[in-house]
């Protein structure tokens, strides 16, 4: 690839001063890259980095502290919203394992979106953990799989302990409007939140 | 189009950035956004740096696009631009300071932003 940019988007317009950053959680397979794919703006890209990780449980009998090495990947796309300001959203996995990851993704990001599926809600537990414990506030879009079933928000709340100020939306990752409604309702709560802790 | 899968290169990392595991700043994040300097000589440049010169001189892009369009690992790839500040190739625009809360203002921006796609 390289010198093969030859489309003219690839860059940012040269008055942007100003990228930030949401992050787009949830456990394998629930849609984050089909979310970012529908929303970016140029073709989603991929970083990987190789990490050596630490052995999940410390009770290995074993006693051998043990490593293996992991390629992790983000795939993220980008959204100019004027023009001074971009937008990137940064789809991520949700594996406790990946400290280092957590810590560099969440680090200067306004929010995350946690992406649900009905099906398996229990598996979202551990990434809405994740997000707590870093300290970023989070919106919760349930990504509406065909014949997945469907909750009444009250039951959906409770499943997953939500806070009442959290927000639940539900989504289509595949298109653009719900996709795009569903971040709204994550930056409408970061500003009300934002301006209540400035209040 | 371009393949997804990444292609491993035959050099490891370490060659390339002459055995750093961190850049000479600590001030890049993945969406710092970078663009070549006017002029700056290649000349001595390896050919890693090279290749990032060549995908910054066509505009600004985020650390996250170049690790994205050239397949180098983020960390190698911070080392590169690391450097290339320092040489004074690269120029660099940071992100908001992590440790402030977001600029209500940013907020109201991006609203606005995603709204008017609607």
């Amino acid at each position: 690839m390289g010198s093969a940019l030859a489309s003219e988007d690839v860059y940012l317009p040269d008055t942007v001063q100003t990228a930030v950053k949401l992050l787009v959680v949830g456990h394998f397979a629930v849609g984050k890259t089909t979310f970012v794919g529908t929303l970016s703006e140029i073709r989603p890209l991929r970083t990987e980095e190789t990490m050596s990780q630490a052995g999940a449980h410390t009770d290995d009998l074993g006693g051998v502290p043990h490593k293996t090495t992991t390629t992790v990947a983000l795939d993220f796309g980008r959204l100019t919203l004027n023009e001074h300001l971009v937008l990137y959203l940064f789809g991520a996995p949700g594996q406790q394992r990946f400290t280092q990851l957590w810590r560099d993704m969440t680090q200067g990001a306004l929010g995350a979106l946690v992406l649900a599926d009905t099906r398996r809600l229990e598996h979202s537990y551990d990434v809405m953990g994740l997000l707590e414990e870093h300290g970023l506030p989070y919106a919760v879009a349930v990504n509406h799989f065909d014949g997945a079933p469907v909750f009444a928000e009250e039951d959906l709340r409770e499943v997953l302990d939500l806070l009442p100020e959290i927000p639940l939306v539900t989504c289509d990752a595949r298109d653009t409007r719900s996709s795009t409604q569903a971040l709204i309702s994550l930056v409408q709560y970061l500003y009300t939140r934002n301006t209540q802790e400035h209040a | 189009m371009t393949p997804r899968s990444a292609k491993r290169g035959l050099v490891r990392p370490y060659v390339i950035t002459d055995g750093r595991a961190h850049p000479t700043r600590n001030t890049f994040d993945l969406v710092t956004l970078v663009s070549a300097a006017q002029g700056g000589d290649l000349a001595g440049l390896s050919p890693e740096k090279r290749r990032v010169m060549a995908l910054c001189r066509g505009g600004s892009l985020s650390v996250a696009e170049v690790v994205g369009h050239l397949q180098i690992p983020v960390s190698v790839t911070k080392v590169l631009l690391g450097d290339l500040v320092d040489s004074g190739h690269i120029l660099t625009r940071s992100p908001i300071p992590s440790a402030e809360l977001p600029d209500i203002k940013i907020l109201q921006e991006v609203l606005d932003g995603l709204r008017a796609r609607l």
